[in-house]
C-alpha cells in the first residue's frame, strides 16, 4: 500500500529513530507495520494519524508518555506564536541521553529562536521528578574501582547457587508419579489396544522469580553499590526483578540488563535520581504493593528486601506494607548490613516494626553474607513456611 | 458483515451494540482488521477489554472463539489432543489380521481429534473468519507465549501425524493482558497495541447508561460520581468499569434511585474486594457519598 504524501517515508523513519532514542522499540519491524498502517487511514486526520502511529509503536502502557511527547515534538505543525516542541498543554519531557537530544534539537530545528539553548536537556532535568524535600544527590558508578568488581564477579562466579525450583501446572514424562494416560493410550495403539505398560509423568519443576528490593539511601550508601553489582550478576541467570528506594520506588529491572556491569550500573546511576536521600521504607512498599507486587510476584516469587530499616517514615504504615508483602510472596527475606556489625540490636523503630512480619531476617554487609543468602535461596523448600 | 471499511465504520458498530468505546480504539481495532495482525489490548483488569473482542464478533457477524489462559495450559488444551479412548475403543475392534500400519494410520484420522479452541480457529470453514480471543494471556507461561509466537505470526499449526495446517481464513486474534506480568516483546511486536485507560465520568456514565438501564438516572450518576472517588483513593485495587456497573444494577435491585451513606456501606463489596481497601474507603465514607451526590 503506497504512502500518500511523497516526502512521509523518510519522515516516518525519522519518527522512528527519535522513538529509539527515547527508548522504545523503532526498528524496521515496526516501521514496516507503520508505513502499511498508514496506507489505509485518511492522512489528514490527524488525531487518526497519532492514534495508527501509536498502535504501531507502543508496545507497552509505560512507553505511551513517551510515544506523546516524541509526537508532539516531532509532528508539531509549524506555530511561529509557540517554540517548537512546546504545544502549551501537550508537550511532556523526552528522556534522551545529552548527546542524542543535542543532535535531534539541531535535525529538528528547535534551537533555532529558542529562548533557552538546551530546553529539552533541561526537560529531560524536569522529567526526573525533583522535589524540595529529597535530599537528591546525582552518584556516580563509573568510578568503581576495578578490583572491586572483579572481586565481586569472582567470588559469584565461584559460588553458582541458583534459586530453589517450584512445581508448575505442567507435567513431565517420569518413572513414578501420576498415571500419564494420554502417553499410557498411545502406547499401547502399537500394541493393539492392550495395556501393557503403565507411563506416568510429574509435576515439571522451574525456578522461582526473585525479587529484589534495594534501600539506596543515604544511611545504606556503602553497600548500594556492592547490591546492584550482586542484582547485576545475579540477574544474568535468575529470573530477577530489582526495585531500588530511597523516597521514591525505581524499578531498574530493565536497566540491568545490559550485558557489561559498567554500562549498566552508569545508566541506573543516571536513571535514579534520589540515591543517598532519606528513607522512606513504608511508603516505597506502598508503592511497590500497590504498582508491581500483582504483576511481578506471580509463580511463586521470593522476595529479598534490603534495608537498614532507618526509616523516617511512620513504622505503622511500614509494618502494614511489610506484612501485606510478605502475604503476597512465597518467602520474604530481609538483609540488613547493619546485622554484621558486632552488638547491632534491630531496636529502630522501622526495624522494630517490620521484623515479625519477615521470613528470615539476614546480614548483608559483606559478600560472604551474600553467598550465605545464595545458600538461603538455593535451599528453599517446596511450600511456604508456616507463619 | 465483511470488515469494516474505515475508523468511522468501526465506532459506528461499536456503539449500535452499547459498547462505549474512543475514536484511538476503533482505530487500533480498523487497523489490526486492515493489515491482519492480532490486536493486544492492556489495561487494568474489568475496562472493557475482554468485552471489545465479544462485540467485535458481532460487529462483524463472525464466530467467537474464546481462549481463557491459566498456569500451565498447554498443546493439549489449547490446540488438540488425540481422542485415546476412541482411538483404543478403534483399534479394538479391528480384525488381528488388519494390517497394523493401515490400522495406525486410520486412528490418525481427523475424526479422531479433540479440537481446542486454537485449531478451531486456525481450521475453520466459517462463512466470515472467526474472532478469537486469547483472554488473559498474562496468566499464561512462557512456554505458551513462545508457542503462539509461531501461531499468531504465520496462522499455520502443525500436527506430526497430519501435516500442517494453513488457515483458509486468518481469524481475527485479539489477545487481553491484565499485566500481572510482562509479556515477552516478541510477542507484542507481531500485534498492533492498545492500552484501555479508565473512563472519563462522561464516558462511564454512558457505558452505565448503555450496559445498566435499570439503574435510575440520577442513580447511575451518583454510582459513577462515587467509583471516580474511590479511584483517587490510593487503593491496592481500584474498581473497574465492571464493577461500576454491578454495583449500579446491585443499588438497582435494592430499590434505590439516590446514593446515601448507609447504602453504600452496605454494599461496598460490589465495587471493592480487599479487606484494606474497604477499610479505607469506609474511614470518609460519608466525604465520598457527599462529593459523588454533589457532583
Amino acid at each position: 500500500m503506497a504512502v500518500q504524501a511523497p516526502d512521509l517515508l523518510p519522515r516516518l523513519a525519522a519518527f522512528a529513530r527519535l522513538l529509539h532514542d527515547a527508548g522504545l522499540d523503532g526498528g524496521p519491524g515496526r516501521l514496516t507495520t507503520a508505513t502499511k498502517a498508514l496506507g489505509f487511514i485518511d492522512l489528514r486526520d490527524r488525531a487518526g494519524f497519532r492514534d495508527t502511529l501509536r498502535a504501531c509503536f507502543v508496545g507497552r502502557r509505560e512507553e505511551l508518555p513517551v510515544f506523546e511527547a516524541a509526537f508532539d515534538i516531532f509532528w508539531a505543525p509549524p506555530d511561529p506564536r509557540v517554540r517548537a516542541g512546546f504545544l502549551p498543554g501537550k508537550s511532556r519531557p523526552l528522556p534522551l541521553a545529552p548527546d542524542r537530544a543535542r543532535s535531534w534539537m539541531q535535525a529538528l530545528g528547535l534551537n533555532q529562536g529558542a529562548q533557552r539553548p538546551g530546553d529539552l536537556q533541561e526537560v529531560v532535568n524536569e522529567s526526573s521528578g525533583y522535589s524540595a524535600d529529597e535530599l537528591l544527590r546525582h552518584k556516580d558508578f563509573d568510578e568503581m574501582s576495578w578490583e572491586e568488581t572483579e572481586q565481586v564477579k569472582r567470588l559469584l562466579q565461584q559460588s553458582p547457587w541458583r534459586i530453589a525450583e517450584r512445581r508448575t501446572r505442567r507435567s513431565r514424562p517420569a518413572r513414578r508419579g501420576e498415571v500419564d494416560l494420554a502417553r499410557t493410550a498411545r502406547q499401547s495403539i502399537s500394541s493393539s489396544g492392550e495395556l501393557i505398560r503403565l507411563l506416568h509423568r510429574q509435576p515439571q519443576l522451574r525456578r522461582r522469580p526473585l525479587v529484589l528490593i534495594c534501600d539506596v539511601s543515604g544511611s545504606m550508601e556503602r553497600y548500594s553499590r556492592l547490591l546492584l553489582i550482586f542484582a547485576h550478576a545475579t540477574a544474568r541467570r535468575e529470573r530477577l526483578e530489582t526495585f531500588v528506594f530511597s523516597t521514591r520506588l525505581t524499578r531498574i529491572t530493565r536497566l540491568l540488563r545490559k550485558r557489561e556491569i559498567e554500562p549498566a550500573l552508569s545508566e541506573v546511576s543516571k536513571r535514579v535520581h534520589d540515591f543517598s536521600g532519606g528513607t522512606r521504607i513504608g511508603e516505597a512498599l506502598a508503592e511497590f504493593n500497590r504498582r508491581w507486587a500483582r504483576r511481578v510476584l506471580g509463580h511463586g516469587a521470593v522476595v529479598v528486601l534490603v534495608s537498614d530499616g532507618w526509616d523516617r517514615g511512620d513504622p505503622e504504615l511500614l509494618a502494614r506494607e511489610v506484612s501485606r508483602l510478605r502475604r503476597m510472596s512465597h518467602r520474604l527475606i530481609w538483609l540488613n548490613p547493619l546485622l554484621g556489625s558486632a552488638g547491632y540490636e534491630p531496636v529502630t523503630r522501622g526495624m522494630a516494626a517490620a521484623l515479625p512480619h519477615t521470613d528470615d531476617f539476614l546480614a548483608a554487609h559483606n559478600l560472604k553474607a551474600l553467598d550465605e543468602l545464595g545458600s538461603l535461596l538455593a535451599g528453599l523448600g517446596r511450600r511456604r513456611t508456616v507463619r | 458483515m465483511s470488515s469494516p471499511v474505515s475508523i468511522e465504520a468501526v465506532m459506528a458498530g461499536l456503539e449500535e451494540r452499547r459498547y462505549i468505546g474512543d475514536r484511538p480504539l476503533a482505530t487500533s481495532i480498523f487497523l489490526a482488521l486492515a493489515l491482519g495482525r492480532p490486536l493486544f489490548i492492556e489495561g487494568e483488569a474489568g475496562v472493557g477489554k475482554t468485552e471489545a473482542a465479544k462485540v467485535m464478533a458481532q460487529v462483524l457477524g463472525a464466530r467467537l472463539i474464546r481462549l481463557q489462559c491459566y498456569e500451565g495450559i498447554d498443546v493439549a488444551h489449547a490446540l488438540y489432543e488425540w481422542n485415546y479412548p476412541r482411538q483404543l475403543l478403534h483399534i479394538r475392534l479391528l480384525n488381528d489380521s488388519a494390517d497394523r500400519a493401515a490400522a495406525e494410520q486410520e486412528i490418525y484420522a481427523k475424526e479422531f481429534l479433540l479440537r481446542r479452541p486454537l485449531l478451531d480457529a486456525i481450521d475453520n470453514d466459517d462463512p466470515v473468519p472467526p474472532v478469537l480471543l486469547i483472554d488473559e494471556i498474562d496468566r499464561s507461561d512462557e512456554e505458551f507465549e513462545a508457542f503462539l509466537l509461531e501461531l499468531l505470526s504465520d496462522f499455520q499449526v502443525s500436527i506430526p501425524e497430519l501435516g500442517t495446517i494453513h488457515a483458509r481464513r486468518p481469524p481475527f486474534v485479539v489477545v487481553t493482558s491484565n499485566r500481572t506480568r510482562e509479556v515477552h516483546d516478541a510477542l507484542k511486536r507481531r500485534c498492533l497495541y492498545h492500552w484501555i485507560d479508565y473512563p472519563s465520568v462522561e464516558k462511564e456514565l454512558a457505558i452505565v447508561r448503555a450496559r445498566a438501564p435499570e439503574a435510575a438516572e440520577q442513580l447511575a450518576h451518583d454510582v459513577t460520581a462515587l467509583v471516580h472517588g474511590l479511584r483517587e483513593l490510593d487503593l491496592y485495587k481500584a474498581p473497574g468499569v465492571a464493577e461500576t456497573l454491578d454495583w449500579a444494577r446491585a443499588l438497582a435491585q435494592l430499590g434505590a434511585t439516590r446514593i446515601d451513606t448507609s447504602l453504600v456501606d452496605a454494599t461496598l463489596g460490589a465495587a471493592l474486594k480487599y479487606q484494606e481497601d474497604l477499610e479505607r474507603a469506609r474511614e470518609q465514607l460519608p466525604e465520598l457519598v457527599e462529593q459523588a451526590r454533589g457532583a
